[in-house]
C-alpha cells in the first residue's frame, strides 16, 4: 500500500511516575495503521491498550517516540490543534458513559461539530445521517438513559464518526453489553471502512470481535509481541474440521 | 460417539439399507466422518450379533437382493441408554493443546509464554478466516454452502471450541505472567530478549489436530 498511514507509531515509549515509581505502560511499540484498515488490539489487563489508544487520540503524550496522525506528528501539533484533531479526524468511544445524560441522542452527536463552530442547523444535518449510519434516525430526540446500552454505544459510534472522521478509536466497546447488542455493535464498527474508508483501532477481549480485524496486535507488558492477518491463513475450515475428529 | 451409535440412530426411524445409512450417517454428521460401505456392513453384523439389529429379508418382488437392517427392542433399550448418558471428562481427555501446555512450562515460562503466543495467534488467524468468508457471502448475498443444520451446527461447534482453547490460553497466560516477574533490564524501551522458544510458525493443520476424544 502506497497510502501515508492514517496512524502511526514509531518506538513509541510511555511510562508514568518516575524513579522507582516508574511504570512503563508502552515499551518501543511500532504500528502503522493504513486508511480503511480495521485492527483488534488485544492483551492481558494492564499491558498497555488503553494507554496505545490515548496516545491516538492525544489525550495523552508519548514519553519518547513519535505518534503520528495521517502523517503529522502529534507532538508539533498546538493544544488548539490537538483538540480539533479530536473532534474532525480520530473518534473515541468507550466502554461506557459516553454520552451526556442532558444532552438528546441528535444533541450528543452534534456537539463535535458545535464545539468545532459549525451552526446548528448544518449539525444536526450531519448528525442526524450519522444517526442513520447507526440504525438510530427514529429516535433522535430521546435522552440517552431511554436507550438500551448497545444503543447507547451505537449513538456513541455515531458521534465518533460524525463529520467523516478518519479514524476511530474504540476501547472494549461492548465490555458493559450482552452478547445480542455487543454483536450489533462490533457489525456497525466493522461496516465502517467500507461504507466510509474510516479506520477502526478496536480493543478487545473477545475473539469473537476481535475475528471482525485485518490485523489482530497482541500486547504483552508495553510491547506487541504478535499479530495476525486475515490474509495469512487461507479461508478453509478443513484445519479446524481436525480438531472434531 | 462410533459407527455403532450412529447406526442405531439412523434405524430408530425404521428399516434401512446398508447403502443408505451410510448417506444418511455423512449427510447427518455434517459432512465431518466420511464413510465407507465396508464398515457399515461389518458395524451392522456385529450389532445383529449382539442382536441389537434384525436382518430383514429382500422383498420377494424385488430381483435386487439387497437385506435392509431395522432396530430390534434390545436395540431400542441400547439406543434409549445412549441418549440418556451424560459424557463425564473423567479423567480429562488427553488435550492435544493442553499437554503441549503442560509440557512447555517444564521448559521455564518464557518458553511457555511463547507457546501461547504462537497458538493464540494461530486460532485468531482461523477465526479471522471464517469471519471473513462468512462476510463475504452475506455482502455477495450467497447462501452459504452450508446451509444445512448439521453444517452450521459443526461450524459453530469448531468457532465456539476455538474461543474455548483461547480462554484457556489467556488463563495460561495470565497465571504464568503472575508467577514469576520476567527477567527484564530495568529501564526505558528495553529491548526485551525473545523467550527462547519456538519461532517457526507450524502449519495451522498440525497446529490444531487434536485426538479423538473417545
Ligand atoms: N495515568 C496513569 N498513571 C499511572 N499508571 C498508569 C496510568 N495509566 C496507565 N497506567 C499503567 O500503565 C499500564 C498500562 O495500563 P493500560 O494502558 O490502562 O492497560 P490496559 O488498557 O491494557 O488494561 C498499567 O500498568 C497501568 O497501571
Ligand atoms: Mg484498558
Amino acid at each position: 500500500m502506497t497510502d501515508t498511514p492514517i496512524l502511526q507509531f514509531v518506538d513509541v515509549v510511555k511510562s508514568f511516575g518516575a524513579g522507582v515509581a516508574e511504570v512503563y505502560a508502552l515499551r518501543g511499540v511500532n504500528l502503522a495503521v493504513d486508511p480503511g484498515e480495521v485492527i483488534a488490539v488485544m492483551g492481558p489487563s494492564g499491558c498497555g491498550k488503553s494507554t496505545l489508544l490515548h496516545l491516538a487520540g492525544a489525550l495523552e503524550t508519548p514519553s519518547a517516540g513519535r505518534v503520528l496522525v495521517a502523517g503529522d506528528d502529534l507532538a508539533g501539533l498546538t493544544l488548539h490543534q490537538q483538540a480539533a484533531l479530536r473532534r474532525r479526524d480520530v473518534g473515541y468511544v468507550f466502554q461506557r458513559l459516553n454520552l451526556v445524560p442532558s444532552l438528546t441522542a441528535v444533541e450528543n452527536v452534534m456537539l463535535p461539530l458545535e464545539l468545532d463552530g459549525v451552526a446548528s442547523r448544518a449539525a444536526r444535518g450531519v448528525a442526524i445521517e450519522a444517526m442513520h449510519t447507526v440504525g438510530l434516525e427514529q429516535q433522535l430526540d430521546r435522552y440517552p438513559d431511554d436507550f438500551s446500552g448497545g444503543q447507547q454505544q451505537r449513538i456513541a459510534i455515531a458521534r465518533a464518526i460524525v463529520g467523516e472522521r478518519r479514524v476511530l478509536l474504540a476501547d472494549e466497546p461492548t465490555g458493559s453489553l450482552d452478547t445480542a447488542n455487543a454483536d450489533q455493535v462490533v457489525e456497525l464498527l466493522a461496516t465502517l471502512p467500507e461504507r466510509f474508508g474510516t479506520a477502526v483501532v478496536l480493543v478487545t477481549h473477545e475473539p469473537r470481535f476481535a475475528s471482525y480485524a485485518d490485523r489482530i496486535i497482541f500486547l504483552r507488558d508495553g510491547s506487541i509481541i504478535d499479530e495476525s492477518s486475515a490474509s495469512d491463513v487461507p479461508p478453509s475450515i478443513e484445519p479446524l474440521v481436525g480438531m472434531l475428529r | 460417539m462410533a459407527v455403532r451409535e450412529g447406526l442405531l440412530s439412523l434405524l430408530s426411524d425404521g428399516p434401512r439399507y446398508g447403502y443408505q445409512l451410510k448417506t444418511q450417517f455423512e449427510a447427518a454428521t455434517g459432512g465431518i466422518w466420511p464413510l465407507n460401505v465396508g464398515q457399515v456392513y461389518t458395524t451392522l453384523d456385529r450389532l445383529n450379533r449382539d442382536g441389537l439389529v434384525g436382518e430383514l429379508a429382500a422383498a420377494a418382488e424385488t430381483e435386487t437382493a439387497q437385506k435392509s437392517y431395522e432396530l430390534t427392542a434390545a436395540g431400542r433399550e441400547a439406543l434409549g441408554a445412549w441418549w440418556s448418558t451424560v459424557p463425564v471428562d473423567e479423567p480429562p481427555p488427553r488435550d492435544e493443546l493442553m499437554l503441549k501446555m503442560l509440557m512447555a512450562i517444564d521448559h521455564g515460562r518464557d518458553h511457555a509464554l511463547a507457546v501461547v503466543t504462537s497458538h493464540r495467534t494461530a486460532l485468531l488467524g482461523l477465526l479471522q478466516a471464517r469471519r471473513r468468508e462468512a462476510r463475504q457471502q452475506t455482502a455477495a448475498g450467497v447462501t452459504p454452502p452450508h446451509d444445512l443444520l448439521a453444517a452450521q451446527l459443526v461450524h459453530d461447534a469448531l468457532v465456539v471450541r476455538a474461543e474455548a482453547d483461547l480462554r484457556w490460553l489467556d488463563l495460561c497466560e495470565s497465571r504464568l505472567l503472575a508467577s514469576g516477574q520476567p527477567d527484564r533490564t530495568d529501564g526505558a524501551a528495553s529491548e526485551r530478549s525473545e523467550p527462547a522458544g519456538p519461532t517457526a510458525r507450524p502449519t495451522p493443520a498440525r497446529r490444531l489436530t487434536r485426538k479423538a476424544r473417545r
